[in-house]
């Protein structure tokens, strides 16, 4: 099926050489971070965890949100996710990629990461991210093309694969689960110390993963004979709407427990993010924005009217997924070191190479992405419009 | 001993090359055998069970006092000068009393007035209870069982920082890029450190195992007081048994085992 993603149109491969630019950049800016080390980034002493390792939170998320359009197709047999149950597998492939390359970039010793499987530690929790990320993204790799060359066929996919499928529904939360559970075990961060922690990963990340499916599939429609279906479109809608009303919940418990308790260490950092402390206010405007994106898109979720048109809610799922991202990809992590274990204030920026890599490594995720869609819409194509049965 | 570190790094070379590595990795490990420094074993070795320090700050006078303490230690362990905050290594420095015991703060706002004023001296705690120990994903920072040290293995570090945003105390730096050309005068005697990976204070164990108390602690002059906490008769627990004495962040669990004696004679 491989040899579909070697014949496109120009549009097509001016899209991958676009990517390929990006990830050489990335990969320069690599080579100097490898040379010289991580002084190269704007993390420090105080902040010691950035950019890299918010983008490795956030895309968990992505990845685990891959379940919410397996779960309804293949539990509850609901139809209209037939088409674009391949879609969400096949975003959770290079989400989970690009979570493993987020883990590699920001290690000091990038050569020894072998280590974490020549002397494991039972204790630490990075050893169970490591086992459930792998895990995951074997499972997706499996069911997705497996599913995918039966559909080639035309021949209904092998019994064993709903074993496989069930066990990947089930895996999908743990992965968010166990990172939440690099944070919020760490004592004195108090940011991150709540046992809310792992449901806000969850549900924010069912909202912005679901978002992100929705303008893939509009991008699909319109760039291929591929259409996903516009009942899909809608469905997804709803489960984004429900998660980031869940979302905004979660986050007015933590407010609350934070701010009515009135013990400082648990507002510092909130303190921090949205009106700045003692003077420091680098992300304020960020957080900002994060908030009114995720307000505008609440007003274009909830009103139905408004959701059923599919270019409101182009522009719905935008906002859910920049504001989410900004949010859990930088906010969450950066916020959780600030103020320091001496109640000090050094705040983050990420630099020039640093977020070169960034973006080399988002690259990398689209690339896969976009060879994987175009296979999946490839053999769509070859297959006609006829009923899915995986 | 049946085994040293050259020897293992030896057996560990051809045995990865043989394509078993991994496996006898594990089986070393454990076996307990591969808690570097142990190799020697000098009869005039300091013995205990669960180190410990109190830190006398009655004893602290002049700025010479403190600077005697961190020169010595940062000299011997060739911990460089980097010369910016954000990348600064410390293993041994001072804060205020606020930044110090950042949750008393919030409880007596009305302690004497040069007490307030007065640097405190914080290190690695050594926590009987370490998250830094918890957190690693490689055992590279492991609680030595013999004595509690919480010691670091910077050849196996893979510099992923967990144990930094682990450690409520703030004790562990890592190194943002080459220390060697911060190092202004280097002891040949103990191992430079590399790129990508963190470091710590580790109760001088290299001088421990001569028979020798750590550094700052015999630079304090009676400063800081080192000892056993298992023995009742040891200096610290003397210490201990007659003053008033506080810790660092003592809700987080962690038991640590540097102790401030504030009230001092």
């Amino acid at each position: 099926m491989l040899e579909t993603a070697f014949k496109g149109s120009r549009t097509y491969w001016a899209w991958i050489l676009f990517l390929l630019t990006v990830i050489a950049i990335g990969l320069f800016f690599y080579l100097r971070q490898f040379t010289v080390g991580l002084g190269v980034t704007g993390m420090s002493r105080d902040v010691s965890w950035g950019f890299y390792i918010s983008q490795f939170t956030f895309l968990v998320g992505i990845a685990a949100s891959g379940v919410m359009v397996v779960l309804p197709y293949y539990l509850h047999n609901y139809k209209a996710f037939g088409k674009i149950t391949i879609l969400g597998e096949f975003l959770a492939i290079p989400a989970v990629i690009m979570c493993m390359l987020f883990i590699f970039v920001d290690l000091g010793q990038p050569l020894r990461v072998l280590n974490v499987i020549l002397h494991p530690s039972i204790n630490s929790v990075m050893f169970y991210d490591m086992i459930v990320l792998s895990g995951y993204l074997l499972l997706n790799i499996l069911v997705g093309w497996t599913a995918l060359s039966s559909e080639r066929k035309g021949v209904a996919p092998p019994k064993w694969l709903k074993f496989f499928v069930i066990l990947s529904i089930i895996w999908a939360p743990s992965i968010h689960t166990v990172t939440a559970f690099l944070y919020s075990g760490l004592p004195g961060k108090y940011f991150w110390m709540s046992a809310l922690l792992a449901a806000q990963f969850l549900t924010s990340a069912f909202a912005s993963g679901p978002a992100l499916l929705i303008l893939l599939a509009l991008i699909v429609r319109k760039f291929t004979k591929f259409d996903p279906g516009k009942e899909a479109i809608q469905a997804l809608s709803k489960i984004v709407t429900y998660f980031l009303l869940t979302s905004v919940f979660f986050l007015g418990l933590k407010l609350f427990t934070s701010f009515y308790s009135q013990i400082p260490s648990y507002a510092h950092s909130i303190v921090y993010l949205y009106a700045g402390l003692d003077g420091y206010n680098k992300l304020v405007p960020l957080m900002w924005i994060s908030n009114i994106l995720i307000v505008i898109a609440l007003v274009l979720l909830v009103i139905p009217q408004l959701r059923k048109n599919e270019a409101l809610l182009a522009i719905a799922s935008v906002c859910v997924f920049i504001g989410l991202w900004i949010d859990k990809g930088f906010g969450l992590i950066v916020g959780g070191f600030v103020p320091n274990s001496f109640k000090q204030i050094t705040e983050y920026w990420p630099t020039l190479p640093e977020t070169s890599i960034t973006l080399g490594v988002w690259a990398i995720g689209f690339l896969i992405l976009t060879i994987l869609y175009k296979v999946a819409v490839s053999v769509r194509e070859e297959v006609g419009d006829i009923d899915f049965h995986h | 001993m049946g085994i040293n570190r050259r020897d293992f790094l030896k057996i560990a070379g051809i045995s990865t090359l043989a394509g078993i590595g991994g496996a006898a990795g594990l089986t070393l490990a454990k076996s307990g055998l591969l808690e570097a420094s142990q190799y020697i074993d000098d009869p005039k070795g300091l013995k205990g069970k669960r180190w410990a320090i109190a830190i006398d700050i009655s004893k602290f006078k002049t700025p010479e006092d403190y600077k005697r303490v961190m020169d010595v230690c940062h000299s011997i362990h060739n911990v460089p000068e980097i010369g910016n905050t954000k990348e600064e290594i410390k293993w041994i420095w001072t804060e205020s009393y606020e930044s110090t015991f950042a949750s008393q703060e919030y409880a007596n706002p009305y302690i004497k007035d040069n007490l307030k004023k007065k640097p405190f001296i914080v290190m690695c705690n050594h926590c009987d209870n370490p998250p830094c120990v918890r957190v690693c994903p490689t055992q590279a920072t492991y609680k030595r069982k013999s004595d509690g040290i919480v010691m670091m293995d910077m050849h196996r570090c893979i510099g992923c920082r967990f144990c930094m945003a682990g450690c409520p105390y703030g004790a562990r730096s890592f190194n943002w890029r080459d220390p060697r050309p911060f190092i202004k005068k280097s002891n040949p005697e103990f191992p430079m450190r590399m790129k990508g990976v963190v470091e710590k204070c580790t109760l001088c164990y290299e001088r421990l195992a001569i028979g020798l108390k750590p550094a700052c602690v015999e630079a304090s002059s009676g400063g800081m007081i080192f000892g056993d906490l298992n023995d009742p008769n040891s200096d610290v627990r003397r210490v201990l048994s007659s003053h008033y004495s506080i810790r660092r962040k003592p809700e987080l669990g962690t038991s640590p085992c540097v102790f401030y004696i504030l009230g001092g004679q």
